[in-house]
């Protein structure tokens, strides 16, 4: 391994994901150093949410596996998986905000299980991390009364409750007018500046990919396994992939023909 | 922890200029440092100047953020200028950050309080509308009805077969239990009554009776509308969540042809038939009861053909349809009218079996009173 190896937060070791005999990807491997925005990126249905739920540990890898800071999650024991746990921050495709409470009590509940502040702490902290997305005063909304931006700013705010370590972004942006999405990027490479957090989002968004992403994986539907990987920018101008230069382009560069990618991925 | 504990100190420089020094390590445990405090004595002074000062800072997280922000809005209540200096660049962004929107004034709407909600009059007033809500809801299944009849409906027949199948078979198991423990029952209870006239035969009569008219149907219809009213509900409801019954609507297809009728017509199809089968079992259930009491399971089935009168079945089974027709649009006008939140499906689960029951108890005692009158 290069000298990225010993910084990496995040290692995905000869990963092999499937549903039961169907084989999502294989032989995925690669790192994610401290402090990096990565994406992972892809074409629909090429298995990057399912990549995020391998590495947030809701599926088990039917081979291979995942270390966080060098200590693999699939075997480590149930106490250790929590202490891992806790320092991550989540958003969902769909914000995955408890419904049934408002949002002052979904940013609440982490801060309940995880910290010993008092409930007058809790409150004030409450009141910072819903400023820090911009819905101060938004406390006592229940999610369905807010608009979906709104939602995913909020999901964000609860994300980020706990200061976590590694922030897990799943289409953050998607659904959001340019604006809206430009914004929640500036504030996701704020947060991010400011805390030294590590981000990993799955996106589509390539003005979001260019903006804030420092390394990236491109998994690919066709050959089922990563084809390249590194910085997007330089990915776009420089991939060996025809695929990989086509997606990062939308498209306009189609210099070489679909075959080419094809064999040049077997390589 | 070697870093110093967290800590503040305000000087008022001059009558204008007030400075604000943060020292120590503000972090999560660190011992709390109440902003109260730092109000009263900003409170005595007159500034309109205050100036926090980080340069003593030894660590930091949210706990001084979260201060920072009391502050800031603070002063921005008193009419005080907010200043900062010497914080750790990631401090001062995410203030800039927390400070960039202007918070919202308004409050959302307040919650019913349980004073409210148990008021006799809003209880009346909420089953009025439920009541008016339901006529409505009836009205427009009857049009629907009409429409289909005359073929004009957008009905989704293919769901039709499976909901029979998850009404009707799948419910076998409960209805047999609660059907055999039934007729015991009702063996039980007359067995001991007509004892006292040596009369012990005629609980055949009793049972086979008491099953046909009222007890077979009516614990089928308890057993339908806690399985499969509620599961009606929570069907339409998530659809509700999911925004599939605005995506039916807008294809110009009326959710209640679409939705409600298959379910509707599944439950009308299976409920007679779940009723002739409890009845069944309801009998065998009271001739086991009567067979530990001495009476032969000849004689048992000699009283019972002679108490099996073809009005007594009937009766049931028109009860059976009315009661699935009342099952099924309980739940569903819970299901396509509840709200868009996880909590809100469960309320109209909640809702579907407890009106679903209301109805059925009303129903069967005006089905009896007409029946009584007709001498039917």
């Amino acid at each position: 391994m290069d000298k990225r190896a010993d910084e990496a937060i995040i290692s995905v070791r000869d990963l092999t994901m499937a549903y039961g005999s169907f084989v999502i990807q294989r032989d995925l491997t690669f790192d994610i150093a401290r402090g990096d925005i990565f994406v992972i990126m892809g074409g629909s249905g090429c298995g990057k949410s399912t990549l995020l739920k391998h590495m947030l540990g809701l599926i088990s890898p039917a081979q291979g596996d995942i270390l966080f800071s060098g200590q693999s999650f699939f075997l480590a024991s149930d106490k250790d998986r929590d202490a891992m746990r806790r320092r991550w921050g989540i958003t969902y495709q769909s914000g995955g905000l408890f419904s049934a409470m408002t949002l002052a009590e979904n940013v609440i509940l982490p801060l309940e299980l995880y910290t010993d502040y008092s409930a007058s702490e809790i409150e004030d902290i409450v009141a910072y991390k819903l400023a820090l997305v911009g819905l101060a005063g938004y406390q006592d909304y229940y999610p369905s009364a807010i608009s979906g931006g709104m939602r995913k700013r909020a999901a964000l705010a609860r994300a980020i409750a706990l200061d976590p370590e590694i922030l897990f972004f799943d289409e953050p942006s998607a659904g959001l007018d340019p604006i809206s999405s430009r914004l929640l990027d500036d504030l996701i490479l704020e947060i991010k500046d400011s805390t030294g957090a590590t981000v990993v989002m799955v996106t589509h968004e390539l003005p979001s990919i260019f903006a804030i992403a420092n390394n990236a994986v491109y998994l690919d539907a066709a050959t089922r396994t990563m084809i390249d990987y590194g910085d997007p920018g330089y990915l776009r101008d420089n991939s060996k992939q025809a695929v990989v230069r086509q997606f990062l382009t939308r498209g306009s560069s189609r210099a070489e023909t679909n075959e080419d990618a094809e064999s040049s991925a077997h390589e | 922890m070697s870093d110093a504990p967290a800590g503040f100190e305000l000087i008022h420089c001059n009558d204008t200029d007030a400075k604000l020094t943060l020292s120590g390590a503000w972090v999560q445990g660190c011992a709390a440092q109440d902003f109260n405090t730092l109000s009263s004595q900003l409170q005595l002074g007159t500034s309109t100047r205050l100036t926090v000062d980080g340069a003593a800072l030894e660590g930091w997280d949210s706990t001084l953020l979260a201060f920072l922000l009391q502050c800031y809005d603070h002063c921005k209540q008193e009419g005080i200028t907010f200043d900062t200096r010497n914080f750790p660049e990631g401090a001062g962004k995410l203030l800039a950050l927390a400070t960039a929107v202007e918070p919202l004034k308004q409050d959302p709407e307040p919650e019913q309080s349980w004073l409210t909600a148990l008021n006799p009059l809003v209880l009346l007033k909420n089953a009025v509308t439920r009541l008016k809500e339901s006529l409505a809801f009836t009205g427009e299944v009857s049009i629907a009805l009409v429409r289909m009849v005359t073929g004009r409906s957008n009905t989704r027949f293919q769901d039709f077969r499976q909901f029979c199948f998850e009404g009707g078979p799948s419910a076998l198991g409960i209805i047999s239990l609660t059907s055999v423990l039934v007729g015991m029952i009702l063996a039980y209870l007359g067995a001991a009554q007509l004892q006292q006239f040596g009369a012990e035969v005629y609980v055949a009569n009793l049972v086979t009776i008491g099953i046909l008219r009222e007890m077979g149907v009516l614990m089928t219809a308890v057993v339908m509308a806690g399985r499969t009213g509620a599961a009606y509900a929570a069907q339409l409801g998530t659809m509700q969540t999911n925004e599939e019954i605005d995506a039916i609507t807008t294809l110009g297809i009326s959710p209640v042809e679409f939705l409600v009728l298959p379910r509707l017509l599944a439950l009308v199809c299976v409920m007679p038939l779940l009723t002739l089968y409890a009845n069944l079992l309801g009998i065998i259930g009271g001739g086991i009861v009567a067979g530990g009491m001495g009476i032969t399971p000849l004689q048992f089935l000699n009283q019972a053909e002679e108490a099996l009168a073809v009005n007594h079945l009937v009766a049931g089974l028109i009860k059976s349809v009315i009661f699935a027709l009342l099952i099924a649009v309980a739940g569903c006008r819970a299901g396509i009218n509840s709200g868009r939140s996880s909590a809100a499906v469960g309320q109209a689960a909640t809702e579907a079996v407890v009106t679903a029951i209301v109805y059925l108890i009303v129903a069967d005692a005006a089905i009896n009173i007409i029946f009584q009158q007709i001498n039917f």
